[in-house]
C-alpha cells in the first residue's frame, strides 16, 4: 500500500463531505472520542430501538481525513444494523488496522470498510481510522468518553 | 574532521559526509529531506565515533575503579563536563550538572529549589509558548505548595507581549522559568530583557534553551540567569543525556532529588553524608557514553562555528519562509521578528496529520501535532500544526523538497 492508496478518492470525498455529520438529540448512546496524540476530537451519536437496531447513527467533530472518513463511513456502515453485528464489524475493523485481518484472504463482514486495509503500515495513523469504532463501541457500554491512549 | 568555514559560507557538501543517516534512502527510495531538527538532530561521525570508542573500548564506569579503564572513563566523563562548561561559559564545572535531558533538568529545578523556596500565594512565572515540560513540572509544585503559575501572553506573531510581562512580575515571583526559544514557533525570547525584568524583583531566572544551544552561542555569565537547561540529542548528542547548569550557590542550596550511589560522602544506617557538587545531584550511574558524546558534539559545532552556523540557518529560515508564503492556502503559524529556523504552518483544508504523511510519501521528514505546546495551538485556534524544523545542514534544494511536497498534498486534497 502506498501513501496514495491511503489517500484514495473515496477517503477524500468522504473527509470533505462527510455522511451524517450532526448531532442525534436526543440519542439513545453516545460518547466522545479523543486522540490526545494528535489531538483529533469527535462525538458518535446512536439510536438504537428496543430491537437493539441502530436506527440512526451520526458524528461530530474534528480530525484529520482518515479520521474523518472512517467516522463517515462507519455510520453510512452501521445504519439499520443490529448491536450484535455493528460489534461484530467493529472487531473485524479493528483486526483490519492492526494488520491482523487481510480482507483479501480472510472471511469478514467488512465490505467497503476494508479500504482501510494496509493502514497498519502507518502506525502513527492507525489510530485516527480506529477513533471513531472505538468511540462507537465505547457508546454501546455506555462509556461518555473513550481516549485512544 | 574540522569545517571551519571561510567567509560563513559552509562547505554543505562535505558536512552532509559527517551525518551517515542523510545517505539514507526511505519510502521507496526517496532521499531523505530531514527537518525534524527541533524533535531531534542528526548525529554527526565524531559523536558516533565518541560514544562507539568508550563502550567499545573503554567501556568501565566511572568515579570508583581503582583500574586503568575506569579512570580514563572518568577523565573522558570529567573531561566533557569541562568541556560543557567551556561551552556555556559556567563559571566552573560543579555548576554542570549532567541530567536525563531538558525534562529531568527542569524537574529537578522544580522539586528541589522549587519545594525549598516557594511557598503558598508566591508566583511562578512562565509564558505561553512553553513546552510541557516547562509547564507540567510547576503545576506539580504548585499541586504541592498551593503557588501560584502565572502565564504571561503572545501576541499573534508568537512574541512574548514584554510590557505584560513586565506586569506579571512582582516581589511575590520566586522564579521566572521561559523558553529560550520556542520549539513550536520558533521565537526567540528577549533573554536579557527577561532577566533584567526579573532581577528587579529578586526573581530567580531558569532559561529552557533546549532550542538554543545547537543554533546559537550562549554564554550562561554573560546572560546571568540563574539556571540554563538543554538536552544532548537536541545538539547533535545521543539521547538519554542532558544539562542543567546553576549557579553554584542556588545548586548547593538544593536538596538531592535522587538518592544513592555517587552522591554521597559516607552511609551508616543512622546517616548519611551528601557529596558536593555535582556528583551529589548526579545520583546512580549517569549516560557516560552519552556525556562523552555530548562533548564530541559541542568540539563539532565549535569547529564549525556558530557565526557560521547562524548565517546559514538564517539563510534557510528566509528562504524557506518565501517560497512556503507563494503556496496558496499556507498560513504560518509564528512569525516573530526574532525567530529560529523553525517553519510551523497549516494549510487550509488539509489536516496537519494527513500533511505529516503526505509530506513522508516524499521523503520529507516533518512533525505534525502540537509540538507538546497545546496552549500554543488553543492560542492560535488549530488543533496541530506541520512543522519544519531546519538545522545547518540542510540545504535550499531541503527548502525546495518541502515547498514542493505541500503544493502535491494540497493537489490530493483539492
Amino acid at each position: 500500500m502506498t501513501t496514495q492508496d491511503l489517500y484514495q478518492q473515496v477517503i477524500i470525498e468522504h473527509h470533505k463531505k462527510p455522511r451524517n455529520f450532526r448531532k442525534i438529540d436526543p440519542a439513545s448512546h453516545h460518547a466522545e472520542g479523543f486522540n490526545p496524540l494528535c489531538g483529533d476530537h469527535l462525538w458518535v451519536y446512536m439510536k438504537i430501538n428496543a430491537a437493539g437496531v441502530i436506527e440512526d447513527i451520526s458524528f461530530e467533530g474534528d480530525g484529520c481525513a482518515i479520521s474523518k472518513a472512517s467516522a463517515s463511513m462507519m455510520t453510512q456502515n452501521l445504519k439499520g444494523k443490529t448491536v450484535e453485528e455493528a460489534k461484530a464489524i467493529f472487531s473485524d475493523f479493528h483486526k483490519l488496522v492492526i494488520g491482523q485481518l487481510n480482507p483479501e484472504t480472510e472471511a469478514n463482514v467488512l465490505g467497503r470498510l476494508s479500504i482501510f486495509s494496509g493502514i497498519w503500515k502507518y502506525p502513527a495513523r492507525v489510530k485516527c481510522a480506529a477513533l471513531a469504532w472505538h468511540t462507537m463501541n465505547g457508546a454501546l457500554g455506555r462509556e461518555t468518553t473513550v481516549s485512544t491512549e | 574532521m574540522n569545517h571551519a568555514p571561510k567567509n560563513n559560507s559552509l562547505d554543505l557538501a562535505r558536512i552532509r559526509e559527517d551525518f551517515p543517516v542523510l545517505a539514507r534512502t526511505v519510502r521507496d527510495g526517496k532521499g531523505l529531506v530531514y527537518l525534524d531538527n527541533a524533535a531531534t538532530t542528526l548525529k554527526p561521525r565524531p559523536v558516533l565515533d565518541a560514544v562507539y570508542q568508550h563502550y567499545a573500548y573503554g567501556a568501565s564506569n566511572i568515579h570508583r575503579g581503582v583500574h586503568f579503564l575506569s579512570e580514563e572513563a572518568t577523565r573522558l566523563y570529567e573531561g566533557a563536563r569541562e568541556t560543557v562548561r567551556r561551552f556555556i561559559n559556567a563559571r566552573e564545572t560543579a555548576e554542570v550538572i549532567f541530567t536525563s535531558g531538558t525534562t529531568s533538568a527542569i524537574n529537578l529545578v522544580a522539586k528541589t529549589w522549587g519545594k525549598k523556596n516557594i511557598a503558598a500565594g508566591d508566583e511562578v512565572l512562565i509564558t505561553h509558548m512553553e513546552h510541557h515540560a516547562n509547564i507540567v513540572p510547576w503545576q506539580m509544585l504548585r499541586e504541592e505548595t498551593g503557588c501560584v503559575l502565572k502565564v504571561a501572553p503572545i501576541n499573534d506573531r508568537g512574541e512574548l507581549m514584554m510590557d505584560e510581562f513586565e506586569k506579571l512580575v512582582s516581589p511575590r515571583t520566586k522564579i521566572v522559568s521561559v523558553v529560550y526559544t520556542s520549539n513550536s514557533l520558533g521565537t526567540i525570547n528577549p533573554a536579557r530583557d527577561i532577566i533584567r525584568m526579573a532581577r528587579l524583583h529578586g526573581a530567580k531566572v531558569l532559561l529552557d534553551a533546549a532550542q538554543t544551544v545547537a543554533h546559537a552561542k550562549v554564554d550562561v555569565r554573560d546572560l546571568d540567569c540563574d539556571f540554563l537547561v538543554f538536552s544532548g540529542h537536541k545538539l547533535f548528542a545521543t539521547s538519554g543525556v542532558g544539562v542543567l547548569y546553576g549557579k553554584r550557590e542556588l545548586l548547593e542550596s538544593m536538596p538531592p532529588l535522587m538518592g544513592g550511589g555517587d552522591m554521597i560522602k559516607t552511609v551508616t544506617f543512622e546517616k548519611t553524608t551528601y557529596a558536593g557538587l555535582p556528583a551529589r545531584l548526579e545520583a546512580g550511574t549517569p549516560a557516560i557514553g552519552g556525556a562523552i558524546g555530548l562533548g564530541a558534539a559541542i568540539d563539532y559545532v565549535t569547529a564549525i562555528g556558530f557565526d557560521a552556523i547562524a548565517a546559514q540557518e538564517k539563510d534557510l529560515l528566509d528562504y524557506a519562509t518565501g517560497l512556503m508564503t507563494e503556496v496558496p492556502g499556507v498560513r504560518l503559524i509564528g512569525t516573530a521578528a526574532a525567530k529560529a529556523s523553525i517553519l510551523s504552518f497549516i494549510v487550509d483544508g488539509v489536516h496537519p496529520h494527513d500533511m505529516g504523511t503526505l509530506l513522508d510519501a516524499e521523503g520529507v521528514a516533518v512533525r505534525a501535532g502540537h509540538h507538546c505546546t497545546q496552549p500554543v495551538m488553543q492560542r492560535f485556534k488549530v488543533p496541530a500544526t506541520t512543522r519544519a524544523s531546519f538545522s545547518f545542514y540542510n540545504t535550499r534544494a531541503d527548502a525546495d523538497a518541502l515547498a514542493r511536497a505541500v503544493k502535491k498534498a494540497i493537489e490530493v486534497f483539492a
